[in-house]
């Protein structure tokens, strides 16, 4: 059974470099803000208190100002951060998609990149060899596939970096936003191959900027607000919220229709 | 709240479950440590060859220079220095790139969730086979003077030591070797965990590192320190048997040129790989988690 469940997780990174900074406030007294002082160095309370369980089948945006905790969330779902007061717990294979250029090898080939990323994610060099061939299908990659890293461009890498990830069947899928990177058409390649895996078995995790890509992939979503989560809710719920207006506003009918979702508020109104 | 059934991250269990978890991921550290070696070379026609090339000519260029300084005889003295010289790169090699270890790993670290110990692992692999390169101007080396080094001899005629030559109990080389990669391990785990949290531990190994070397026989025998014949200097081998590098050295450096090596070298070193391995799973059960923060 695939599931994450975060207890009254926090997340505080001290700040080691950061002294002359705490001598000022010390100096100067009051400033107030996030970062506390109560230690030697300074600390940013990336996360505070958060409470969440995800279960299989859950496909979760996540949005939020930049800054708000929605990389550092995903990095504690990843158990890459354990959290520094409070529990988390991650049942399931994990596969996260972060920041595209790290964890990949900018002088060795795609293919070599390929096997290693398999390796980081609990493969084995024979599983990802059999794998090789549908990866380059899927990221129509073709002859580039051995080249050096270093001649991809962004949105190569990120074909790259998911084809991996959803070749090896993993059970907790992390994305950052960095997918944005791919064109319209790879993307719709790429979506239903998403919403297979969730579907197969799993649960995805979404950050983005990007109503579009939201509403492609997600259908609930949390809205991190100063290390906090501020609201939990259907995607459609949260996004009005954050936003302040309904993402499916300006949708064609076609893609609502494809979506599977009720047309905006506004199309309501002039209907009734 | 605790969450039922997950053992807290500051536990002894979970250090163990991140080594052991580590090592069955060998595939990917294997990969990745010879991966290390290709990238240094790259592009560079002799490849890692080179290793082997630059452990030839500083080996020879300072067994001579010392065998004419000391005035022992070459063919007993340049084995000598080889073998110290490869041994000590490897411990070399497994303190200053140790303590980097977490540090040069930090897009990795905050990208992907592995265990710690895989790049521990990643950074002792590397050293190993940079070793097994250098190995090839060992095994050169006894090949051209064998003759000499096949039955009892003494390095420093006639006062120095005698040592009982190279026989079937050289082969103690190679559990000295996997105990020297055991005590890089830990070392790795435990100095890459600190240097992570102190950046000045890195720099405070890097300026004393320079002088362990020449305090440390590799270059000149304990036979030049305890003087010749002269019981004036007993002094000498009580504090020599303080430096714990002159142990590990020995106990893979005497048996692979057949050297005698002294019961106390062995039982200082494995005092210390027990010692050492208690200190790294204090420091992995303390620090595993707070890693990822630091770096």
């Amino acid at each position: 059974m695939v599931s994450i469940d975060v207890w009254n997780a926090s997340v505080d990174f001290p700040i080691f470099d950061a002294k002359t900074r705490s001598l000022k406030k010390a100096v100067l007294g009051k400033v107030g803000g996030k970062i506390g002082t109560d230690q030697r160095a300074p600390i940013i309370e990336a996360l505070h208190d958060i409470t969440l369980s995800l279960a299989e089948g859950d496909r979760v945006g996540l949005v939020g100002h930049n800054g708000a905790g929605k990389s550092t969330l995903l990095r504690m779902l990843a158990g890459i951060y354990e959290p520094t007061r409070g529990t988390a717990h991650i049942h399931g294979k994990v596969a996260p998609v972060f920041d595209m250029g790290v964890g990949m090898d900018p002088e060795i080939s795609g293919l070599e990149n390929i096997i290693i990323r398999g390796l980081f994610l609990g493969m084995t060099r024979k599983q990802m060899e059999k794998r090789v061939d549908e990866i380059t299908e899927f990221t129509e990659l073709g002859d580039y596939i051995q080249m050096p890293l270093r001649t991809y461009s962004t949105g190569m890498r990120v074909r790259l970096a998911l084809g991996v990830v959803t070749s090896i069947d993993p059970e907790i899928l992390l994305l950052d936003e960095g997918i944005g990177a791919v064109d319209a058409a790879f993307l719709d390649k790429a979506r239903d191959r998403l919403v297979d895996l969730v579907k197969r078995s799993g649960l995805l995790v979404f950050a983005s900027h990007s109503d579009e890509f939201l509403v492609e992939l997600c259908d609930t979503a949390i809205w991190m607000d100063e290390g906090r989560v501020r609201q939990r809710g259907g995607l459609r719920e949260v996004l009005t919220a954050y936003k302040g207006r309904d993402p499916f506003e300006n949708m064609s009918p076609a893609s609502l229709a494809r979506l599977g979702v009720a047309p905006a508020v506004p199309d309501a109104r002039a209907r009734a | 709240m605790v969450a039922p059934g997950v053992a807290p991250s500051r536990s002894f269990e979970r250090a163990f479950d991140d080594i052991r978890r580590a090592l069955a991921q060998r595939e990917l550290w294997l990969h990745l440590g010879w991966q290390d070696i290709k990238q240094r070379y790259r592009r560079s026609v002799l490849g890692p060859l080179w290793i082997t090339i630059s452990m030839g000519v500083t080996a020879l260029g300072l067994g001579i220079l010392y065998a004419v300084l000391f005035q022992h005889p070459l063919p007993e003295f340049l084995p000598y220095v080889t073998t110290g010289f490869i041994v000590w790169n490897f411990i070399n090699g497994c303190l200053t790139e140790g303590m980097s270890t977490f540090i040069t790993n930090e897009g990795l670290i905050k990208h992907l969730p592995a265990p710690l110990t895989v790049y521990a692992l990643r950074t002792v692999w590397r050293q190993t086979l940079m070793m097994l390169h250098n190995l090839v101007v060992y095994v050169i080396m006894i090949a051209i003077y064998f003759s000499y080094l096949d039955h009892r001899y003494q390095m420093d005629p006639p006062n120095g030591q005698f040592h009982p030559g190279l026989g079937l109990w050289s082969l103690s080389a190679i559990p000295a070797f996997l105990v020297l990669a055991l005590n890089g391990l830990w070392l790795t785990l435990l100095i890459g965990i600190v240097s992570t949290r102190y950046r000045d531990i890195p720099q405070v190994i890097n300026s004393v590192i320079q002088l362990a070397f020449y305090l440390t026989p590799i270059v000149w025998s304990p036979d030049d320190l305890f003087g010749s014949g002269g019981s004036d200097r007993g002094w000498a081998k009580v504090v020599f048997q303080f430096n714990p590098l002159y142990h590990f050295v020995q106990v893979l450096r005497a048996p692979m040129i057949g050297q005698h090596v002294d019961w106390w070298s062995w039982a200082t070193v494995g005092g210390i790989t027990v010692v050492g391995w208690a200190l790294a799973l204090v420091a992995m059960r303390n620090y595993r988690a707070r890693v990822s923060y630091w770096v």
